[in-house]
């Protein structure tokens, strides 16, 4: 079987529009969520978030391409941008039909749909945006990214909720496996942080006022983010005869289906998803040095993500660094288990476990090194990230250094 | 106890439930009406858009909340207290 390796890497998010900047900001355990600003805010009980600001899409595109471009799309062609330089691509190389891009998305085009029914409903217009239908799409970035790239292999967009990316990434890693593509464009993205969106995650009652606060004892909920996270993944021996500069190696990949509940996480089958990403990927427990959790800081999710870690791992439970960066950029729906991947990296190739932060006090029914408010150093050879979605569709990558 | 936010009280509370009206006492929790998280959320969404008031309710520490939903009737007295334009009491009292 084909090894799959990421080469590039490439996002914005609210902590920073490139990758240097958002593992800067993740090692030094900074947050980017703050006072949300968008019309019509002064109307929602909830008030911050991880939102991008100073995003230009002037800078990035034309007035042609923009007006095609939902905010989702335009964070994935500029991440995708950053990821192919990184990988040091013009284009891809070789046949163009060998290789795709899957692009995990929740809300797609949210904000587009927002701005349309604003004008039809609130403002009372009987016309909008001729493009609004290809703007909203869900498979809108991922299209985007293979005109962009040329791209003529499988493309397609995931929605699995908050697993999206790492659906997408999965996905994409067995293409390549399975011979199907040579290189895929993959990751995810998300824009929902606008009046309608928020107002219906409010309705669930599961936000926090004023923090995200990951697997601590005070923590009230989540706090919603934005941004897209998209990677270069290759096949191994293609990557190595080019002498890329190779991330990572993606080597294990699980999904699971909780097939129980439609919003309550259940352990067995978050358990049953790391489980299978380990088996794939051929490591023990006590190999994974990292874990970047899925962590929303709902009493829900974070109780059972530690129950199926203590499962899933046994004793080595005990042992291993266990961070959400959420607490940092925020819960980014589709796009967070790509943007996600990035603390993967950099515990990885720099030896930085990125913290937990906003914790103030240890929750004894979570019962795991969280890494605590500062990152610590730590020689990593391995690492997981977990994605666990409503609906009770989980999927968790394991990550290997090359 | 005005006996008409009790009334839809435990209307929309029995409605929840599948159950009859009148197999809903104040004494009784929302554990004993069957009612899960998921249910608990759409009761104070129907409460609210009942009585047109804002209920402080967070699913991630519902004991914690303000409102008080420890029984029907302290629904009820809840309730009661936001229609009065009162503060509410603590959880604990």
């Amino acid at each position: 079987m084909r090894r799959v390796v990421i080469t590039g890497a490439g996002t914005v998010n609210a902590l920073a529009q490139d990758v240097p900047g958002t593992l800067r900001a993740m090692a030094e355990g900074r947050s980017g969520i703050g006072a949300l600003d968008f019309p019509d805010v002064d109307r929602l009980t909830q008030k911050i978030g991880g939102q991008i600001k100073g995003f230009q899409p002037e800078v990035h595109f034309d007035r042609s391409q923009m007006t095609l471009l939902d905010p989702f799309a335009q964070f994935a062609l500029v991440a995708a941008r950053e990821a192919m330089a990184m990988a040091g691509f013009d284009a891809v190389p070789g046949d163009p039909t060998r290789w795709g891009a899957i692009m995990g998305t929740a809300g797609g085009g949210n904000s587009t749909v927002n701005d349309a029914f604003r004008q039809v409903f609130a403002e009372g217009k009987n016309r909008v945006h001729p493009f609004t239908v290809p703007r909203l799409m869900n498979n809108a970035a991922a299209s985007h990214l293979a005109m962009e790239w040329r791209l003529m292999g499988p493309s397609f967009s995931v929605a699995t909720a908050c697993a999206s990316s790492n659906h997408a990434i999965g996905l994409a890693v067995q293409m390549i496996r399975a011979g199907l593509a040579d290189g895929m464009l993959a990751g995810g993205s998300e824009s929902m942080l606008n009046f309608g969106g928020l107002k219906a995650w409010e309705g669930l009652r599961v936000m926090s006022p004023e923090a995200c606060r990951p697997f601590c004892a005070t923590r009230n909920g989540m706090v919603q983010g934005e941004g897209a996270g998209v990677f270069v993944l290759e096949d191994y021996e293609a990557a190595r005869a080019r002498g890329a500069n190779i991330l990572a190696e993606i080597k294990g990949f699980c999904m699971t289906s909780d097939a129980a509940d439609i919003v309550a996480p259940d352990a067995e089958g978050a358990a049953r998803a790391i489980r299978g990403a380990l088996k794939d990927a051929g490591l023990a427990p006590d190999q994974i040095g990292y874990i970047n959790a899925h962590g929303t800081g709902t009493a829900a999710n974070d109780r059972t993500e530690a129950a199926a870690i203590r499962a899933a791992f046994g004793t080595a439970a005990a042992r291993v660094a266990v961070s959400s960066t959420k607490a940092m950029h925020g819960h980014c729906i589709g796009g967070t288990g790509a943007v996600e991947l990035l603390a993967c990296l950099l515990a990885l190739n720099e030896g930085v476990i990125a913290p937990t932060i906003n914790h103030v006090a240890d929750d004894p029914e979570v019962g795991l090194d969280v890494v605590p408010n500062v990152a610590r150093a730590a020689r990593v050879e391995a690492a997981l990230s977990n994605a666990f979605a409503f609906g009770g569709l989980n999927a968790v990558l394991a990550l290997g250094r090359v | 106890m005005r006996a008409d936010v009790q009334d839809q009280i435990i209307s929309i509370l029995a409605r929840e439930a599948v159950m009859d009206p009148a197999d809903v006492h104040p004494e009784m929790s929302l554990d004993e009406l069957g009612l899960d998280s998921l249910s608990l959320v759409e009761v104070i969404f129907a409460i609210e858009e009942t009585f047109d008031i804002a209920v402080p309710f967070n699913a991630n520490e519902p004991s914690q909340s303000e409102f008080d939903i420890s029984s029907v009737g302290a629904i009820v007295r809840a309730v009661e207290r936001l229609l009065g334009g009162l503060a509410p009491a603590p959880a604990a009292a």
